[in-house]
This record gives structure tokens, C-alpha cells and sequence, in this order.
């Protein structure tokens, strides 16, 4: 009995001790690995389809893993600000083949893909390619039209494309009346900001990956604060056609009623005004998409 | 005690053997005979690549399945044919019988292990006509392979140590499967947030990291492992599978066995 109990200590000591071992040994592993181990399979078997077969039946349990892997890839490389996402566009390739109903993988995906670096793999043609392969697999889901339409305007700068995938969405039966909308400003104002923060408003609004929604937030304030330093702008020259020269602060503009307080970005940070009556952000950084904004 | 480890070992072998547990060896043979002529004819090229993957999988996949379908009669085979008192009875204490049937079993697996090594070279000979210096590096695959039965013999022998023979399998092939899938598990737990990544976390320690021990892949395409994963691999092999050998003799040592 006494011997049991000595045994029973020591293999509990022991177990104790070697798991702690195994878990110590098994970081070292990890580091040795790398964060994107798990990317391997794509390395050696980029066919989705072979990946299927090799699934036995179990394409929708592995489409799954495969998203997330994907997931991960994209969040590891844009915590690394890298502008390569090499094995990005065969990950979703391979999740699409294995589960072509994901609906997730092409929406959110898509946006990965197509947004330029570092906020994404700036591979608009293949996150085009990616919707349409979505579009094929499910005609009747109306949204990857909205999605094939705001990749063509934002990234592929095709408003024609962008014209004829929202047109086409809105003929899908269930689709919300605005596809028509966005159709009909692809045609009259391409160019409109309002279009641009509409659309980006929609992404914010609809998806759920915390990157995603960030950079749509990111493009929101830009657009915001552009359109902010475009009135600001003219009130400067509003001022020169009154005194002859631009103002030197914000009080000069308050003080001839041009302006009411001191006008504040998004971030509530005063915007900056240089003597030549251009204005500026405090901070770029916090406006990436913000065009001059030096 | 070396003496009478060394016999529980021994005997575990020879029961193996008995048990025609090497017959899976002309199935592996027959296996890398048909594959390679086979796929040959499909594209000229592949025929290394295939066999090479043909071979180390079905290398780790008979291995893993003599692991747990012998595995998990170890203990339980020996109380139904009440021959575990008698070995009882003798000077052998419970925890021996447990860690010479580890040992015993994983005896029989290096030796069908090295047995298959021999073939599947043989094979390489004769597909490629000559060994080059990439076909040495098939050999930490092999290695990994092994390391791979170190760590499923320990599961199943914990699982049979207070389990039922199916009940043992089933645990034992479902953490095969999530143990492959074991790095994954350790992503998802860095993306999830609050409790769920506390417990993603745990249970990613916890099962075996099978998926850093199948390197067949890499080795296919003639990429190298380097030195210090070798080591690391093996020093967690040998932690984890006497992690779950030492849970093993804990429960076993408190069994009722009457």
C-alpha cells in the first residue's frame, strides 16, 4: 500500500513536470515553425480540387479550416504591414473549391485580396475572378454582385464593369432597390466622393472581419476630412478675394465670420492651415487614404 | 527492474509478432510495387515524388493503426485472459507492466518501421535507378514518423488504462485526427479573444502536435528540416508521450482490478 502510494506520487510529480516540459518544448517548436506552418499543404498542393478528393467527404469541415488559415495568413502579413500576400489568392482559391457556397470566403475575401498594400494583396483582377467564381457558384445571392461592383469601382477604376455588376444585381430577385442607385451613379458620378463613402459605408455596415472594417473605417475619415479640407480650402480663398491674402490662423477666418470655431478633422484634431491657404491633417498616419495629405 | 521491464518488453514483442501484426508488410510491398509503374505511366517525373509520398504516408498511417489497434488491448486483452494477475503476482508492479508494454509495443513498431525503410528504398533503387543525396533526407521524415508512434503509443496505452477497448480507439484515432490539425487549433486560439482563447489555448497544448511531425511534404519536394527542429521534435516527443505514459501508470496504479 505504501509502495502504491509512492508510485502514485512520483508518476503525479512526473506528470506534472513532463507536460510542463512538453508545453515548453512545444513553443520552442512553434518558433522554430513560424506562424504560417499550417500554410504548408498550400505550398506543395495548391488544387482544391485534389484537396477534395483527399477530404472524403468532409469538403465543408476542411473549407472551413482552410478559411480560417486564410484568415490568419491575411491578419499575420497586415499586422506585419507586408505588402505580400503570395499565398493568400490560393487559400481562397482552395477554401471556394472545397465549400463553393462560403459566401464569407468570396465577401471578405475579396476585399483582402483587392485592397493595394499594406492593407491588402493589391490583386483586384483576382479578387474580380474570385467574386465571379462566387457569382457561378450562387447566382442568387445578389450581395457578391455588390461586391464584384465595388472591387471594379474602388480598385479596378472599371466603372463600366461596376455599372453592369450592380445592374445585374438588382435584377436578382430579393435585391435591395439601392443596386439600381449604385448602378445608375456608376453612369452619372463615377467620380463623386459621396459614391466612394456610400459604398464604403455599406462594407463597414455589412462585414464582419475587425480588418476589414477598419480599413473601410480608415476610408470613411478619409473621405470625410477630404471633403472637409475641400470646403475649408475655398473659404481661404474667400478670404484672399476679401483682404488680399490668405489668413495666417483660424482666428483671422473667426474674426471675419467666415468660419465659427476652429474646424476639427474626424479624430477631433484641429486641422493645420499653411500659409499659402492650403489645409492639412495633424495626423497622416491616421488618414492613409487621405490624398495630399502631407 | 531492467530485467523485468526488458521482459515485459520482449514478451509485447513477440506477441505482436504472434498476432501476425507484421503481416501489414506485404500489404506496404505490394503497396510500393503497384504505385510506382503505375503513376509512372501517368507523367514521367512524378514517379519519385509519388512513391516517396505513397510510401512515408502509408509508412505513418499503418504505423498509427497498429498503434491503436494494438494498443488498446494491451491492458484489457490481459485482464479478460486473467493472465495480468499471474504477472501481477510475480515481483512486477503495475507501473513496470505499463511502461514494458509501451516499450514492447513500440519495439514492434521501429522494427516494422525499419523493415518497411528497407523496402521503400529498395523501391526508390529500383524507380530511380540510383540513390542521390536527397533520398538521405527521407530519413528524418521516417524519424519523424516514428517519433509520431512514441507519442500515439503513450495515448492509446493511457486510454486503455481505464477504458474499454472501442471507447480506447475512438479517443485514440480522434486525437490522430485533431493532433494533425493541431496548429490550427494554436492559430485559432491567437485570433479568439477572452475565455474561448484561454481554452483554445489549453486544449491546443494539450492534444499531440502531430501536425510539426509529418514533414512528408517537405521531404517530397526535397526541401531539408532544419537540425534544431530535429531536436526540439524529439525533445517533445519524449516529454509528451511520458507525460501521457506517467497519467497512465497514475491511473492504472489505482485501478481495481478484481
Amino acid at each position: 500500500m505504501k509502495s502504491q502510494r509512492r508510485v502514485t506520487a512520483v508518476a503525479l510529480v512526473l506528470l506534472v513536470v513532463l507536460f510542463a516540459g512538453s508545453v515548453a518544448s512545444r513553443r520552442q517548436v512553434d518558433r522554430l515553425r513560424g506562424t504560417e506552418s499550417t500554410l504548408e499543404d498550400v505550398l506543395y498542393l495548391s488544387s482544391g480540387k485534389t484537396v477534395k478528393r483527399f477530404s472524403l467527404g468532409y469538403s465543408s469541415l476542411l473549407a472551413d479550416i482552410y478559411w480560417t488559415r486564410a484568415v490568419q495568413y491575411f491578419g499575420s502579413r497586415h499586422m506585419q504591414h507586408s505588402y505580400r500576400y503570395d499565398l493568400l489568392y490560393p487559400l481562397l482559391d482552395i477554401t471556394t473549391d472545397l465549400d463553393p457556397n462560403l459566401i464569407v470566403a468570396y465577401e471578405t475575401g475579396s476585399i483582402f485580396l483587392s485592397q493595394k498594400g499594406p492593407e491588402g494583396a493589391g490583386q483586384p483582377d483576382k479578387a474580380a475572378a474570385l467574386v465571379e467564381k462566387g457569382i457561378r457558384a450562387n447566382p442568387e445571392y445578389w450581395r457578391l454582385y455588390f461586391s464584384l461592383g465595388f472591387i471594379h469601382y474602388m480598385d479596378r477604376h472599371d466603372y463600366k464593369a461596376a455599372h453592369d455588376a450592380f445592374l445585374k444585381g438588382s435584377e436578382v430577385p430579393g435585391a435591395l432597390s439601392w443596386m439600381k442607385v449604385m448602378a445608375a451613379r456608376m453612369s452619372e458620378k463615377a467620380d463623386d466622393p459621396e459614391t466612394a463613402a456610400y459604398l464604403w459605408k455599406t462594407i463597414y455596415e455589412t462585414v464582419t472581419d475587425k480588418d476589414v472594417r477598419g480599413t473601410a473605417l480608415l476610408h470613411l475619415t478619409s473621405l470625410h476630412a477630404e471633403a472637409d479640407i475641400a470646403g475649408l480650402e475655398q473659404r481661404t480663398r474667400l478670404y484672399r478675394q476679401e483682404f488680399g491674402a490668405f489668413p495666417s490662423s483660424w482666428s483671422d477666418m473667426m474674426r471675419a465670420g467666415i468660419l465659427q470655431t476652429i474646424p476639427l478633422d474626424p479624430n477631433g484634431d484641429a486641422y493645420k492651415l499653411s500659409p499659402d491657404g492650403s489645409v492639412h491633417v495633424q495626423d497622416p498616419a491616421k488618414f492613409r487614404f487621405l490624398i495630399n495629405s502631407q | 527492474m531492467t530485467s523485468r521491464l526488458s521482459a515485459i518488453t520482449l514478451n509485447t514483442f513477440r506477441e505482436a509478432v504472434r498476432d501476425r501484426v507484421l503481416y501489414n508488410l506485404v500489404l506496404f510491398v505490394l503497396l510500393l510495387v503497384a504505385c510506382a509503374p503505375l503513376f509512372g505511366q501517368i507523367s514521367i517525373g512524378l514517379e519519385r515524388l509519388i512513391l516517396v509520398n505513397v510510401g512515408l504516408s502509408s509508412m505513418s498511417l499503418f504505423g498509427v493503426i497498429i498503434a491503436i489497434f494494438v494498443g488498446i488491448g494491451l491492458v484489457s486483452k490481459e485482464i479478460e485472459k486473467k493472465t495480468l494477475y499471474t504477472i501481477l503476482a510475480r515481483p512486477v508492479r503495475r507501473w513496470e507492466f505499463i511502461v514494458g508494454k509501451y516499450f514492447g509495443l513500440l519495439l514492434t513498431l521501429i522494427v516494422n518501421t525499419g523493415l518497411m525503410t528497407v523496402g521503400f528504398y529498395i523501391a526508390l533503387i529500383i524507380t530511380a535507378h540510383q540513390l542521390t543525396r536527397a533520398d538521405a533526407l527521407l530519413l528524418v521524415a521516417i524519424y519523424f514518423i516514428v517519433l509520431q508512434f512514441m507519442v500515439m503509443v503513450a495515448l492509446t496505452l493511457l486510454f486503455s488504462s481505464f477504458s474499454t477497448p472501442i471507447f480506447s480507439a475512438i479517443f485514440a484515432f480522434a486525437l490522430f485526427v485533431i493532433g494533425t490539425f493541431a496548429e490550427d487549433l494554436k492559430n485559432f486560439a491567437a485570433l479568439a479573444h477572452g475565455a474561448t482563447k484561454w481554452l483554445a489555448s489549453a486544449a491546443a497544448y494539450l492534444v499531440p502536435n502531430l501536425a510539426s511531425l509529418n514533414v512528408i511534404s517537405q521531404i517530397a519536394h526535397e526541401h531539408g528540416v532544419s537540425g534544431s527542429l530535429v531536436l526540439m521534435n524529439t525533445i517533445y516527443a519524449v516529454f509528451y508521450s511520458a507525460a501521457a505514459t506517467a497519467a497512465a501508470v497514475l491511473i492504472f496504479e489505482r485501478r481495481n482490478l478484481k
